[in-house]
């Protein structure tokens, strides 16, 4: 195969993956990291640094959209940015003592709760809740705008979403992806933040948390500028193809049909894993 | 704050596809070998290399600083969140963000090989 046709599956992969990503809500990043190294037979330590390379392309492109309109909370994405951060920097350092095969079984073990998460994400909305001492002393209560005005909520458990992030942080360190499941858990379950205010500080969160992965990617050799081109350049445009879909139609029987894709997907990472096929 | 990070994926993008053009017109050989994990030389993994490379319009040193703009552009917002923080007189904010500052930092700079 010469370089062009290898440059355009690999885009069209991921623009494919970019735009599945988006009407998921699982992030371009856990599609394109299994097509190319089940698909392709590309190294998972290059098919990872090239996905979280997408990661901060996509979630920056979505931060920018959402964060005039006031729903992100920013000091609660700081805060728990320090977890994100620590966790990533881990997750990176651990990608060097970890062979293939056992990083494919940990991507599949994620990829299959990340596709079940996003089926079972309930639109909830948030009961009144009392204040919280470390909340209210880490100023993190704050309002967000709803059709009846603007509402204020408390912030809760913050000790068990700092440590739920810190594990996002670690898997998206060592797996190249955003963890959005996993961050989207911290602050739905553990810390009660209104759907909307989570969604939008994880998208907040994703671009940093990726980056400090990539930095350290990046200084050892595992970003490869030929594979990361078409990877980044495909997931974006994927993906903001897949945002305006997703704003135009109801997605509930196509996030259905993808997550089955996904879970497949994941079962034949864990399956490679296993046998050794990687 | 939206515009930042527009503005970072944009050039990001712009000079992936750059240096992609560059890189395609130049490289008809058999592809890469991806299989095998040998790692990336030098001149495309130190900042000071890829700047080289990017200068000298090398296809693979374009795509490797427009992924830096891209790892940078969280970077740049984190470190205006110093001084928004700043300006409130938040002490406690500004020095979460610092830490978190300091992390991104030493990811991107340190030498981790």
């Amino acid at each position: 195969m010469g370089t062009l046709e290898f440059t355009l599956i690999v885009w069209l992969g991921a623009l494919l993956a970019g735009f599945l990503g988006a009407l998921t809500g699982l992030g371009g990043g856990v599609i394109i990291v299994p097509l190319l190294a089940l698909v392709l037979g590309v190294d998972i330590h290059y098919a990872i640094g090239a996905a979280l390379v997408s990661v901060i392309a996509t979630s920056s492109g979505a931060a920018a959209a959402y964060v005039k309109e006031g729903y992100s909370n920013i000091r609660v994405g700081m805060f728990l940015e320090i977890a994100t951060t620590l966790g990533a920097l881990l997750g990176a350092a651990l990608v060097l003592y970890l062979r293939a095969p056992t990083i494919a079984i940990i991507f599949g073990v994620v990829l299959i709760y990340s596709a079940y998460a996003s089926l079972t994400r309930t639109h909830h909305e948030v009961k009144e809740q009392s204040p919280d001492r470390i909340a209210t002393w880490l100023r993190m209560d704050s309002s967000y705008p709803t059709p009846h005005g603007f509402e204020s909520y408390h912030v809760r458990g913050v000790p068990l979403g700092f440590a739920l992030m810190f594990v996002a942080g670690v898997l998206s360190g060592l797996l190249g992806i955003g963890s959005g499941a996993v961050k989207v858990l911290a602050m739905d379950k553990a810390m009660k933040l209104p759907f909307k205010v989570s969604t939008t500080t994880s998208n907040f969160m994703i671009g940093v948390t990726a980056a400090a992965g990539a930095g350290i990617y990046l200084s050892r050799g595992y970003i490869d500028p030929g594979l990361a081109m078409p990877v980044m350049l495909g997931v974006l445009g994927g993906s903001l193809i897949g945002a305006k879909i997703l704003v135009e139609t109801k997605v509930r029987v196509l996030r259905m049909v993808f997550s089955a894709v996904i879970a497949f997907l994941a079962i034949q990472m864990i399956y490679s894993g296993i046998t050794g096929r990687l | 704050m939206g515009a930042l990070l527009r503005t970072g994926v944009v050039l990001a993008a712009s000079l992936v596809f750059a240096g992609g053009v560059l890189y395609l017109a130049r490289h008809r050989v058999p592809v890469t070998n991806y299989h095998v994990f040998q790692g990336e030389p030098a001149e495309y993994r130190t900042i000071s290399g890829i700047f080289q490379q990017a200068l000298a319009l090398r296809g693979q040193g374009l795509i490797q600083l427009g992924l830096l703009v891209l790892i940078a552009t969280p970077i740049a917002r984190v470190a205006f969140s110093v001084f928004a923080f700043l300006y409130e007189r938040d002490w406690t904010y500004v020095v979460v963000t610092l830490i978190v500052l300091g992390l991104l930092f030493y990811s991107l700079l340190g030498s981790h090989t």
